[in-house]
Formats: C-alpha cells, structure tokens, sequence
C-alpha cells in the first residue's frame, strides 16, 4: 500500500506501483487539473509539486511518491490566489487554457526558489513546458509581475 | 438576413431556462441560401442564437460555438449583451449541444464574429426592445420614453425604474420587433465591444477547474487506448491480446471495422483496449501483438514524394487564374528569375490529444467531447452506428487547443462504436504519438515560381505553379488530386499584385495519409512561396524590401478575384488597406532605421486572408553557430471592426508564435507509408526560448465589418522570418523548417 499527502489529504493507492501519478490523480481522484500532454516528459502539462518541487507527473511512478507530499493546480492555494495565479488573470495569460495549470505550477516553482528571476532564468525553468496557443509572452510578463518587476 | 422571434421553451433542452423566462431566438438564414438572393424568401430558417431573462434577472446567453481558446464563447455572447445592454456581472453563458436548430456551430475558417456579430446584435437589440415596451406598457406611457439602461428600463420623466427580471414575463409577450425597428446602438454607447472583458473561462482555468474533453466523465465509464495500423488504409491480418488481458486493469479488447473510403471522418478503426483507467488501457495496448495488411499507401516516402511534386510544377499544369499572356512576356528574352519551394506535412499538436467520452443505450448516443463541430459529431457517429443524427447528442466542452484537429470527430465515433460493442459508457483518449501519428495532417507542398522583370526589377510577367494533395482527398477520396477551389482561393489565386501577366497553375498529387485542414491552412505553404519570392526579386532589384512590396502592390484598388467568392462583396480584397498594414508595420517596427548587419536583420511579408489584411515584420538574430533567435515581431492588422482588442492581440501573438513552429521546426515525414515523428521530441513545437520573445500588434481602427483574426497571423510568419533570415546571411531558405539548413 502507497500512502501519500495529495493538497494535504491523506490518500492510499493499491494498484500497480508503476503506475504514473498522472492517471491517479486523474482517473483515481478525479483531480482533473493536472493534464495529460505527452506521457514522455516533454511537455509539461501534468507539472505538479512533489514535497515542494516541480515534477512531471506523468514520469513519477507511485512507487516513488509514498510518503511525499504531492500538491496540485486544485491545492496551490485556498482560493486560486497564488501570486502566479492572480498575475495570470490580470495578464489574461490563458487562451484554450489546456496547458496552464502546469504552466502555473512551474512558474510557481520557480518563484520560490528564485523571487526575481531573469529572462535567462525564466526560459530554463519553463521551456520544458509547452504552450502551443502560444501565450508565452504573457507568461513572461506574469511571471515578472508575481515577482514584483517590471516586464 | 436574421429573423427574431419568440421561442417557447418546450422546443428547448427542459433544463435550460425555467418556467417563466423571456426566451428569444434569433433565426439565421443559412450562407448558401444569402448567397443565391432571390431564393432567399423560400429558404429554411435556422435558429441561430438564443437568449434567455430568468425572473431574477439573470439574462442566459447560449453559446454555440465552441472554445478552443480564442474567446469567442464569452465574446459573442458579450456582443448580444452588450446591446441588450445587459450588466455582464448578471449574464451567465451555457455551452450549446450540437443541434441543426442553432445554425453551424462549426467553429472553424476564423468565421465566429463575422458570420454572428450582426446576427447577436439583432437579437440582443430585438429583446431590449421588447423589455421597454413591457415597462412602457406595465406604466402606461409611451415605449419611446423607456430606455433600458444596465440591466433596467427606466423612465426618466417619472424616475421609474424596473429590472430585466422584473420585465421579464411581460417582455415575453410583447411582439418581436420587425427588423426595420430595431435601433441598434452608436459605438459611442457600447459597454462591451471594443473593451477587454476577461472570457469567462480565464479564472476557472487558472484554479485547474476548466473542464476539457479529456476531463470529461459519464458514471461507470472505462478507458479505451487503441493500435491503429501504422500505414493509411492498412487492414487488420491478425492479432494476439492475451498478454494484453493479463495487465491488470485489462477488461477486454474489441475490434474497430476499418473505415470504407472515402474516410472523411469515421473511425481509422483497430484494436481497442478496454480497461479500467487510462494508463491500464495503454499498457495493455503495448502488450498487443498487431499484424497489418499495410495496403497501397506502404510505399509512401516523403523524400520520394517531394522528388514527384517538384518534378509537377517543373511542367505546365491546369490554369487557376490567368490574366494577360505570361508565355509572350518570358519569350520576349528579358530577365527573368525563378524559384522553386517546398513545405512539409505539419501536425496539429494541440496541447489536448483528442478525447472523447460517449455512451450508446437503447439506440441513443451521449457524448462529451472537445469537438468545434458538434453537428459533425452528430453525423459521423450517426452513420458509425447506424441511427438517426437526432439520437446523438453532443456536449461540447472546453477544447484544449483545436487549429482545425477538432473538426474532424473521428475520435468520437471510436467512442460511440467501442460503447455499442462493450455496454458501458468508454472514454477514448489519444496519446500523443497517436494524435501526431494518426493526424488529418497539413498538406506537403511544392512551388515553383518565375518572374520576367523591368529594368527597375518590377514583374511584367509571373508564373505561378503548385501542387499538393488536397483536403478534398478526404471527403471524395484519393481520385480528388486537384487542389479544391477553396485552398487555392488561399494566397494562390488571389494575389494583391499588380502585374499585367500572371498565370497561376495547379498540378495533381495524390494523398497517402489523411489530409486535413489546419489553422490558416493552404495559405500556410503559397504565402511562404509567394512571399519569400517577392523578397527574392526585391533582392535581385536591390531594392527596399517595404518600397518594392508597395510598389509590387500599386495604387489602392480592389482587386477582382477569379472565384466567384459570396463574401467578396462584404469583403472585397482593397490593397489601399493592404498598403496601410504594410506602412503601419514598417512604421512600428522602425524599418527604416534598422539596417541589416551581418547575423541581425528584419524582414517582412504581407497576406490578405480570412478578409483580413496583415503585414509582419520579424526581426531575427542569427549568431555564429547559426543558432536563430527572434527578439521581436510587429504586426499590423485590420480585420475590420474590433470587438475585444485583448482577445484579437492574444490571436496574433499567439499566430506569431504558431508560424515560428511552422517556419523554424514542423516537419511531418513518412517513410515505407509510417509516420516517422512521434511525440514532441521529433515533432518540435516553439517553446518559450525559440518563441519570438514579443509581437507587438498594432490593430488598425476601422468600421469595416469585422473579419478573421484566429488564423490570418499565421501565414505571414514563415517568409518574414525566412526573408530576415536572408537579410541577416544571405542564405535563402527554400524549404520549410529552417532548422534543416545549415546557417553558419
């Protein structure tokens, strides 16, 4: 039995420990905020935190969460007021909107390890997350916002 | 063109409204039947929008088109309640089935605003009308002293005032006001069009609550991940699942027929896995074992296949457009030059793989899909299980990207078929190497062009030729080898050029894969040749590259287009607009002061579709090892009226970064008729870092009607960013994507 911490709530899984915690969270939860895109670690759209950090979900196995804490689009903050999600709105960042919470998960991230990053260190934390609408731009300036620079 | 009237609830789904609301329904005359004019009194009348005003004075809007991340779900309907001049706090937006009632829903040729805008304004004018003379009537004054004002009508000589919820039941029976009647509002009093209103969808979508196809449930439903034969066309030999039963989670497998060409859209068909969770159901399916009968499409090769389409428009071939003689001027022994391009198969690649979730019951169907045509829907899987359409019914829920993939519901008739077969409801999701592998890809095409020029190095004769397979393989099958009216219609046959001879020619090619269309579709690959061609003979001109394009154009005219368009009277193609784009952007992009240094350069290109004019100026680094970067694009756009400048700028930013995938990284290949791309390593798409880092987009203000803006960004990237690139090193980019060629 895997047991983990899923937005601060208890959860146990039983089925196959390969499993990615994508489906769980997905299929099994029902915490349909974490995206499937790729299932290679390509696109960042399944980007959740694992005790604190960035991951891929759809490349964290079950086996490897037991015992951690996973937090979600739905429990990064008690009322979507997350810095990184209150400039996403007054940027009107989304446009289909697919790609986002992992967009907002990594930029989140990022924020906490790095208060004020650069272009530079914008583009090495979120090329791994793809926007095919095409909103990067606005990522930019939201990112920038949340960490209280100019854009 | 639109007809008003009252509806009553009962032709409604029961849930929608309640008992007493003021229900509304526009009617639309469908385009075949305005294009034929006189015939138009006899034609059918089709509901096209609703509106309802509960008794609490919630006004519901109902949006028919689907969103796929342009806004327009919370756009159109902000146009209606805009005139009804309804307080957007107190409208709420419910998301139509695909129903005939309500006019097409398919949302697609960048059409929304400028098949519906009018239509919203009618509507939303006609039940402002009918809630003034219900407060005229309740206070026995004359209507023309009421005036609805934010959500009441009010009577300024008594001070009266009584909200939309209030007026409601009386409103309802009013009579509809005749077209005549209406008074629709000056810009001056807009609340909604032409401002920034956030969609309605934007906060939900940042809290992770937006619900996707993907996302969609039905109680009781099981997963399904299906093997496809890898070669178009291929049939099933044999197949073993009894290692596939053994994954936990497994429940069983079912066979999909092959599709009967023409494939259109049905099912490709295959081998389903059914299990109780996604990812059961594709390890399953990697523990199939799979023989195909490949077919006649298993010696499709892209190398081969470009050699063939080259060696077409090196010969003559059929006319699409001619004007004066082009053979006189070239025999004339002037100069000349000529040119030959190419443009690969593309992938759609939304971010959303396709998902469907459907379940069949007593000869009934219920899905829930990402779909921008849910009537399509209806059909295909009506003519999948042999049922009337009216036994489909299709929820459309948010669409994780769409660029033309989502037309085409083949996905959905893999659920409604698979759900028949199993008894229960199934969820069908593609995973990614499915969705790039088994795509209606974006035509591969070839060009050759060739010019006689002046002495100033101006066109007196151009020849244009092209070939590729056509979307019209898909719908008539692999004999439609012609490129349809309507793709050559797309920068082919209609080019702004004043140039006395021109002839534009079309050869054939035969499909191998399905064809399909994506966004901004055959202008992608003729606005790469066309307008890296230009650049060519503005090159060889030594000319300004912003002169000779103006120059190339003339004086401002309109433009007679060789297809009898129906839209072309609303829309005619005026270059005097197209000019203005190309100044605006010239302008903005201070290109006349920035001049091109070794690895630094701008470059432009200019493309009239979807009735909107846009001229792109990319400005592009190339350093030593050739690696590109593209700190900055300005784009200049008139699509006409505006109705919400952030949503119309998001388009063209985003257009930017689309066409910086198209020129720089897409390339779909086939070898022994397999796709050879996979997944996002092989099939590349532009992230943050190869992105243009910012478009600026200057928006022409303008009271033409309003036109495309989802798609028309598109085209002009690929030269512009090709033409900077030969700006800044003298290489010319002949075939797309530019990360094939070497530029250090």
């Amino acid at each position: 039995m895997i047991r983990l911490k899923v937005n601060g709530v208890s959860r146990q899984f039983d089925g196959e420990p390969d499993m990615p915690l994508l489906w769980f969270l997905r299929d099994e939860l029902q915490l349909t905020g974490t995206k499937y895109g790729c299932g290679a670690g390509l696109c960042g759209a399944c980007t959740v935190h694992l005790n604190g950090a960035a991951v891929r979900s759809c490349q964290t196995p079950m086996k490897n969460v037991d015992g951690k804490e996973v937090v979600t689009i739905e429990g990064l903050s008690a009322k979507a007021d997350h810095p990184v999600q209150q400039a996403w709105r007054q940027n009107n960042v989304p446009q289909c909107g697919y790609c986002q919470s992992g967009q907002i998960m990594q930029a989140a991230a990022l924020l906490r390890q790095k208060p004020k990053p650069t272009d530079a260190e914008i583009d090495a934390a979120m090329k791994g997350n793809i926007c095919r609408c095409g909103t990067y731009q606005r990522i930019r300036q939201a990112i920038k916002q949340a960490s209280n620079q100019k854009a | 063109m639109n007809r008003i009237e009252l509806v009553t609830r009962r032709t409604f789904l029961g849930s929608l409204f309640s008992a007493g609301a003021f229900v509304l329904g526009a009617r639309l005359l469908p385009m075949d039947a305005l294009a034929a004019g006189s015939k138009a009194e006899g034609a059918a009348w089709h509901p096209g929008v609703y509106l309802g005003i509960e008794t609490d004075g919630t006004v519901i809007i109902v949006a028919h088109r689907s969103e796929m991340g342009t806004g327009i779900r919370s756009v159109l309907p902000s146009v209606l309640a805009d005139e009804l001049d309804a307080d957007w706090a107190r409208v709420r937006i419910e998301q139509a089935i695909g129903d005939a009632k309500y006019g097409s829903q398919n949302t697609d040729g960048s059409c929304s605003i400028r098949d519906f805008y009018d239509a919203m304004r009618e509507a939303g004018a006609s039940a402002r009308m009918m809630l003034e003379r219900a407060a005229a009537e309740k206070w026995g004054v004359p209507a023309a002293e009421c005036r609805a004002q934010n959500h009441q009508v009010v009577h300024a000589k008594s001070k009266r005032r009584l909200g939309y919820g209030q007026l409601a039941t009386l409103a309802a029976k009013q009579a509809v006001p005749k077209k005549e009647e209406l008074k629709f509002k000056s810009p001056a009093e807009f609340r909604y069009i032409g401002r920034e209103i956030p969609t309605v969808d934007r906060d939900d979508i940042c809290a992770g609550k937006g619900t996707f196809g993907m996302d969609a449930r039905m109680p009781g439903m099981v997963y399904a991940s299906i093997e496809r034969s890898p070669v178009f066309g291929g049939k099933l030999r044999n197949y073993d699942d009894k290692e596939a039963r053994t994954v936990r989670g497994v429940q069983q497998t079912v066979v999909i027929p092959a599709f009967k060409p023409p494939h259109m859209f049905q099912a490709l068909g295959g081998v389903a896995v059914i299990a109780d969770n996604t990812w059961a159901a594709m390890k399953g399916r990697e523990k199939l074992k799979v023989e195909w009968e490949p077919g006649e499409n298993a010696d499709y090769d892209s190398a081969k296949y470009k050699q063939a389409l080259l060696e077409t428009v090196r010969k003559p071939q059929k006319v699409a457009r001619n004007a004066g003689d082009v053979d006189a001027e070239f025999a004339k022994g002037g100069k000349t030059h000529e040119a030959e391009y190419y443009a690969p198969h593309l992938s759609h690649a939304p971010m959303e793989p396709p998902a469907a979730v459907a379940e069949y019951r007593d000869g009934r169907v219920v899905v829930h899909t990402a779909t921008q045509n849910p009537q399509a829907v209806q059909d295909t899987v009506a003519a999948a299980l042999g049922i009337d359409k009216k036994n489909v019914e299709c929820h459309v829920t948010l669409l994780g990207g769409g660029f033309g993939r989502k037309s085409k519901p083949d996905y959905v008739a893999e659920a409604a078929l698979l759900s028949k077969a199993v008894g229960k409801p199934v969820k069908v999701v593609w995973s990614r190497e499915d969705d790039i592998r088994f795509d209606y890809f974006h035509s591969v095409a070839a060009m050759y062009l060739k010019a006689a020029v002046d002495d100033r190095g101006r066109p007196t004769a151009w020849l244009q030729r092209c070939a590729f397979p056509s979307i019209g393989s898909t719908f008539a099958g692999p004999a439609a080898v012609y490129g349809a009216p309507f793709e050559l219609g797309m920068g082919w046959t209609n080019l702004p050029f004043d140039i006395p001879n021109h002839r534009a020619e079309n050869g054939p090619a035969k499909p191998h894969v399905r064809i399909g269309w994506l966004r901004s579709v055959a202008n992608i690959y003729h606005a790469f040749g066309v307008h890296s061609f230009v650049d060519e003979l503005a090159a060889m001109a030594g000319r300004d590259r912003v002169e000779y394009l103006l120059d190339l154009i003339g004086q401002p005219r309109r433009v007679e287009l060789e297809r009898g368009d129906p839209m072309s009277k609303k829309f005619p193609l005026d270059t005097g607009r197209l000019r203005r784009v190309i100044e605006l952007a010239a302008e903005k992009s201070d290109w006349a002061k920035k001049k091109a240094t070794s690895g630094h350069a701008l470059g432009i290109a200019a493309h009239w579709s979807f009735y909107s004019y846009v001229a792109t100026v990319v400005e592009v680094e190339v350093d030593e090892r050739g690696k590109i970067r593209i700190p900055r694009v300005d784009v200049a756009v008139d699509a006409g009226q505006i109705i919400n400048p952030d949503r119309v700028r998001a388009q063209f930013e985003g257009a930017s970064v689309f066409g910086s995938s198209i020129a720089l990284l897409g390339e779909i290949t086939a070898a022994g008729g397999e796709i050879q791309q996979s997944n996002f390593h092989d099939y590349q798409v532009a992230r943050i870092n190869e992105a243009p880092l910012i478009t600026h987009v200057h928006l022409v203000s303008s009271d033409a009607p309003p036109a495309g803006v989802g798609e028309p960004g598109v085209p002009p990237m690929p030269p512009a960013i090709c033409n900077a690139v030969y700006a800044a090193t003298g290489k010319r980019i002949r075939e797309l994507p530019l990360g094939k060629h070497k530029l250090a």
